[in-house]
């Protein structure tokens, strides 16, 4: 990898996070519920788009310094592993056992299903 | 993405003059922006921005650096399991020992979005998760994929309450040592 790519790549994830940033908040300003939609919209959006711009990667669509700047970093910065862990266990930790179960293995089945849905989405083109 | 406590903050937020007095939930706060209708210049909003591109960049670059030095294992992304275990241990014991520190502003703001939103958000993913785990699935790796998956979870939620853990465990000594008795 050069040193521009990953430079690239970095600051991507910079945007990324600041996508994060801005979505959950308008999210949050717009929803009453005290469950964590926001994390949950971001992730599977996020898988979503991930799952399609491998697969037109995979696909030669795409050349490959792009999927690492848009997928690796824009949407490597924009999903997040460690807010989401963290507000399973607030949900544990407030005895929200439901809800705890629908943020983290939820999250998953949604997740990958998200990114399966993308891929195929790319397959078609 | 830490408000259940400051949940009922907003609107009197957003009357609030934004110079003379910052709400406590940051994320509301940006989310109060100029989206759409009339410009409010509320110039601290970038400040808040830009310590979370900062550390998002940071944390990018950081999970991309370890990427590359650790190969996949078999198939099953190593080098993003450990990132995310390893970035879930870390935002645990950070907002803990914030939330100790006390109320969400200030200096304790800027180290929440810097580090957490900011370096923690952008170290770990999931989006690659749910990807390859996708794809080892639909490659006929059933066990691989689903262990991976169910595996980074658990030991997620098990590394965050480890931090929250020693972030308590830190903060109790540090009061025991100054003579507190709480």
């Amino acid at each position: 990898m050069t040193p521009l790519l990953f430079l690239a790549l970095s600051a991507a994830g910079g945007i990324g996070s600041v996508l994060r940033l801005i979505v959950d908040g308008t999210i949050k300003a717009h929803t009453r519920t005290t469950f964590p939609i926001g994390t949950m919209i971001i992730n599977v959006t996020g898988a979503l788009l991930l799952g399609f711009v491998t697969e037109i990667a995979l696909r030669d669509i795409l050349p490959d310094a792009w999927r690492l700047i848009i997928g690796t970093g824009l949407l490597g910065g924009y999903t997040t592993f460690s807010t989401a862990s963290f507000e399973s266990v607030r949900l544990i930790q407030q005895r929200r056992y439901l809800s705890a179960l629908a943020n983290s293995l939820g999250m998953l089945g949604l997740t990958i299903a998200a990114a399966l849905t993308g891929a195929a989405l790319g397959s078609l083109l | 993405m830490d408000d259940y406590a400051d949940h009922h903050t907003p609107n009197r937020a957003r009357r609030a003059d934004p110079e003379a007095m910052l709400p406590i939930d940051p994320d509301t706060y940006v989310s109060d922006a100029p989206v759409s209708g009339p410009a409010q210049p509320i110039h601290l909003q970038w400040r808040y921005i830009g310590l979370v591109a900062a550390g998002g960049t940071m944390g990018t670059a950081a999970r991309e650096a370890i990427s590359l030095a650790i190969p996949p294992l078999a198939g099953i992304p190593v080098a993003i399991f450990l990132i995310n275990i390893a970035g879930a241990l870390f935002l645990g014991a950070l907002l803990e020992s914030l939330a100790r520190r006390g109320p969400d502003e200030a200096r304790r703001r800027t180290l929440r979005l810097l580090l957490g939103t900011g370096f923690a958000g952008g170290f770990t993913t999931y989006s690659a998760l749910a990807t390859d785990t996708g794809f080892l699935l639909v490659g006929g790796q059933l066990w691989a994929g689903a262990v991976y998956a169910v595996v980074t979870v658990v030991v997620g939620a098990v590394a965050t309450l480890t931090g929250i853990g020693l972030a308590a465990g830190h903060h109790r000594r540090q009061l025991a040592a100054a003579g507190g008795d709480r």
